[in-house]
């Protein structure tokens, strides 16, 4: 139990590192940027505390925020997401989330890409709506959050696929 | 009481995220102060955009009325424009500002530039003021003079007319010539008896010039197309491209010079005196 706490911070501290000296410096096509920290948010525990998962994913969004000099966006998508993520995770895994058998860093099944793909969309979209804020811009806003996720949604499988846990 | 606190602590999960969310949310609007306003602006901007569309299609059924209020408008800009005071004799003229050009609108009825002397018809007449030998123009440059004139219409003689003669001159050097029309090409007039002096080069600007009551000083009327020597008078003769496009004339603007008709009694004075003597 400990070991999974200490993963979580170290996730934590790390993921936050690399959005804001790595990933915010993309700048792909002049405003596309990969978002690959929400992984703290999908990779924590499924049995984990809630209470403690919605503070610290706001801490999280709010600390990307500091970086980003966006106040309060990323805290509110990451927030959202936090609190929808047990819905995503009915939603995608069905029976097998009561038993509380979910592993996310495991091999790509179609369950796990669904989760990921629909947990990246909420927070992209949440993210760039308050980012740009006008109903004028809505397609302008869906494009970047289309072309965006498709960028988080990529990393973040990378991701996964790199730091796979030592467990074997 | 109990029952609140129960409730809240039952639904801890859900009251904390309304809480952050809270938070977040207004630290968001609060960060970007636009947010506010845009919050407002994108409510307006649903009706906003209805109530463009519809004005789009309304706005078609008073273009005509709006043309004429544009076209009244641009009158008295350029009643402004011609009564401007002049920057040399501000003085003297201070002291009873008199105005000297009206303008009266009017609409071209009939235009026609075909034959060697063109007239046009406009429909404002006497009871508008109109009279004999007024100057007439339109946004880009002179028209015509008005020739007769009835309660509610005027003919115009056209500068494309071969007896129209206007006083022009070069707007750089204010050497003077007349204005005439050789019945060639609607696109061109010409400008005869320039003195072999001025410096003229294609390109130049003409204007009317302040040898007749007609028209103000200053009023465009073309470039220098084409420069050759008369072999009669050895003076210059320069072919003018108009800034007018003489075969199509909407609305027009008559001049009228309040002190015309002073100026013509004392010239027809002085003519008498001359021929006593």
């Amino acid at each position: 139990m400990n070991s999974i706490v200490l993963v979580n911070i170290l996730r934590f501290i790390v993921l936050i590192a690399a959005q804001a000296l790595l990933f915010n410096k993309f700048n792909f096509n002049g405003y596309i940027n990969p978002h690959p920290y929400i992984l703290f948010i999908i990779l924590y525990p499924v049995n984990g505390n809630k209470n403690v998962l919605l503070i610290s994913a706001f801490l999280l969004g709010l600390i990307v925020d500091m970086f980003q000099d966006t106040a309060g966006i990323h805290a509110t998508a990451c927030l959202v997401l936090a609190y929808l993520r047990d819905y995503i995770f009915k939603f995608s895994f069905g029976l097998s989330y009561e038993y509380q058998t979910v592993k996310l860093n495991d091999s790509l099944t179609p369950e796990r890409f669904s989760f990921i793909l629909i947990a990246v969309f909420i927070h992209h979209f949440i993210l760039f709506l308050l980012d740009i804020f006008s109903v004028e811009y809505i397609w302008g806003t869906i494009l970047r959050t289309l072309f965006s996720m498709i960028f988080t949604i990529i990393l973040c499988i990378i991701i996964i696929y790199l730091f796979k846990p030592s467990k074997r | 009481m109990q029952q609140i606190i129960s409730f809240l602590i039952k639904n801890s999960y859900r009251m904390l995220f309304l809480l952050l969310l809270i938070i977040s949310v207004s630290l968001a609007i609060q960060s970007h102060s636009y947010h506010k306003s845009k919050v407002i602006n994108s409510a307006n901007y649903v009706s906003g955009s209805i109530y463009s569309q519809a004005h789009k299609v309304e706005d078609y059924f008073d273009l005509k009325t709006k043309n004429e209020e544009l076209a009244l408008e641009n009158a008295r800009l350029k009643k402004l424009l011609f009564n401007q005071k002049d920057s040399i004799k501000i003085d003297l003229d201070s002291v009873n500002q008199v105005k000297k050009t009206d303008l009266v609108i009017a609409k071209v009825i009939k235009n026609c530039y075909t034959d060697q002397e063109n007239i046009i018809t406009i429909d404002a007449g006497r009871k508008e003021g109109l009279e004999h030998d007024l100057g007439v123009i339109n946004s880009l440059g002179i028209v015509g003079v008005i020739d007769n004139v009835s309660n509610n219409y005027a003919t115009v003689m056209s500068i494309l007319n071969i007896n129209s003669r206007i006083n022009a001159k070069m707007k750089k050097t204010n050497h003077f010539g007349t204005l005439i029309w050789n019945g060639k090409n609607t696109g061109y007039v010409q400008l005869i008896d320039i003195p072999r002096l001025a410096s003229v080069k294609k390109g130049d600007t003409i204007v009317t010039g302040n040898q007749s009551t007609i028209f103000p000083e200053g009023i465009n009327i073309g470039t220098v197309n084409r420069v050759y020597i008369d072999t009669e008078t050895t003076y210059y003769t320069l072919e003018i491209k108009l800034f007018n496009d003489m075969t199509s004339l909407g609305h027009v603007y008559v001049l009228k010079n309040v002190d015309r008709n002073e100026i013509k009694k004392l010239e027809e004075t002085t003519e008498k005196d001359k021929e006593k003597r």
